[in-house]
């Protein structure tokens, strides 16, 4: 069976949503790879030399040839195993599922991001708007069950940081953004996505994660 | 058939100007809109509500944003004439890479460099120089980032070597000296007719500089 997929490796970090990314990606293909933890204080010679240009995780290395880039990476592996699809066929719905995972990565991500983690007071609420408007886009966009329709795709993959990842972050800096009033299907989305059987297997611990965001939380607000 | 595909535009964005070489590639007629960007028409805030920018590009009534997954969508719908990405999944995949490089570092760093002053400007200088080292390494002794023909990162990236010229930056940036490959392989894809139709009105972008010039108070 390994044979059949080659040698696979991912570069990671537990409590990365993107390195979960890849390892939901991957899981729910059966894919079977290597999974090396990586410490980000002291990056291994095998993450510099598979990522050099930036240096980060996640890493896919599949036959010995290294990718980087979450989103590179999941189109990858869409493209080189075709069970479970996770982009669409057509290539309009595609291109939709593109623009939103790209969306969450370069409007969601940051503003919710620094609406918990800066020091600046007016910066953190204008980030919270910014947060609640982005957010409201992906409520609309919402019309089944998961992003991907009746499965999880590659949108639902990408989002998977506002399913797990923000309510840690509400919880360790006392924010309060995604309201199950002012997002109903995003919040009912939120749940469905974290009990799906492959993603429940590839979420970190939660009380790690809080006590991690407060520990970042604590050293923005302990240098102002 | 050309009332099917409808562009809005911006004559000077090196987004824009993606599009306009990937639609050219694949020979295919569309209908150019020019935007005001301090006027936008309702036509683009209705077809791009979450980032109201442009490129956008309206197929049958249905539009697709970001100019990179608008190449991309190009690609895939007219996928019977000169492939602008590669076959195999890993060559397909190293070159969504580096696009989304060129797209996190050139164009940030590039207005970095034209609005800031002193330290700052001189570290987005670095910056750049050092991102368009690594993408001339990338080239290698290829033609094209896309081997004997246009390919996505050759796309993605030299429209920004018309914008460099175009906001007067080639000279304090002094790209010419600095990044000789770089500089070649621009000039190598401006003989494709697909580029150099796409590039800006080139009497509009003295005109643009000459006012610029003026009013930063430079003779």
């Amino acid at each position: 069976m390994a044979k059949e997929y080659g040698e696979v490796q991912l570069f990671g970090v537990g409590g990365s949503p993107y390195a979960r990314r890849v390892r939901i990606a991957l899981e729910m293909k059966g894919v079977q790879y290597t999974y090396f933890e990586e410490d980000l204080r002291n990056k291994s010679d095998l993450l510099l030399k598979y990522n050099p240009v930036h240096k980060k995780v996640p890493v896919l290395v599949h036959n010995g040839k290294p990718l980087a880039e979450s989103l590179v990476i999941l189109e990858y592996i869409d493209d080189t195993w075709g069970n479970h699809p996770i982009l669409p066929q057509q290539p309009y719905d595609r291109a939709l599922a593109q623009f939103w995972s790209r969306f969450i990565d370069d409007k969601c991500l940051p503003a919710i991001t620094k609406a918990a983690f800066t020091a600046n007071k007016e910066e953190r609420d204008n980030s919270a708007e910014e947060s609640l408007e982005a957010l409201q886009f992906l409520e609309n966009e919402l019309k089944h069950k998961f992003f991907g329709g009746e499965t999880i795709g590659l949108v639902d993959i990408a989002a998977g940081f506002i399913a797990f990842w923000l309510p840690a972050i509400e919880e360790a800096v006392g924010l309060k953004l995604l309201s199950c009033e002012k997002f109903p299907k995003l919040h009912k989305w939120g749940q469905e996505f974290t009990n799906h059987p492959v993603v429940k297997e590839n979420l970190p611990p939660r009380d790690k994660l809080v006590g991690f965001f407060k520990a970042r939380y604590a050293s923005i607000t302990a240098s102002k | 058939m050309a009332e099917e595909v409808v562009l809005l535009d911006f004559w000077r964005s090196p987004f824009g100007m993606r599009v306009r070489i990937a639609l050219a590639e694949k020979g295919i007629k569309y209908e150019y809109k020019e935007e005001d960007l301090r006027n936008k028409s309702p036509l683009l805030l209705q077809m791009n509500p979450v980032h109201k920018k442009i490129p956008v590009l309206i197929h049958k009534g249905k539009p697709i944003c970001e100019s990179l997954i608008v190449v991309q969508y190009i690609e895939e719908v007219w996928n019977d004439r000169n492939p602008l990405l590669p076959s195999d999944p890993y060559k397909r995949a190293q070159a969504r890479f580096w696009a989304d490089y060129v797209d996190k570092k050139i164009y940030d760093l590039g207005s970095k460099f034209r609005t800031s002053r002193g330290e700052e400007k001189k570290a987005a200088k670095k910056e750049l120089i050092e991102a368009l080292k690594l993408l001339e390494e990338q080239l290698g002794d290829k033609t094209y980032f896309g081997g004997n023909n246009l390919g996505f990162v050759d796309i993605a990236l030299v429209p920004f070597y018309a914008w460099f010229k175009a906001n007067d930056a080639f000279g304090p940036l002094n790209i010419e000296r600095k990044c000789p490959k770089f500089v070649a392989w621009a000039k190598r894809c401006m003989q494709k007719e697909s580029v150099s139709k796409s590039l800006p009105d080139q009497n509009k972008v003295y005109e643009f500089i000459v006012e610029r010039r003026k009013k930063l108070g430079i003779e």
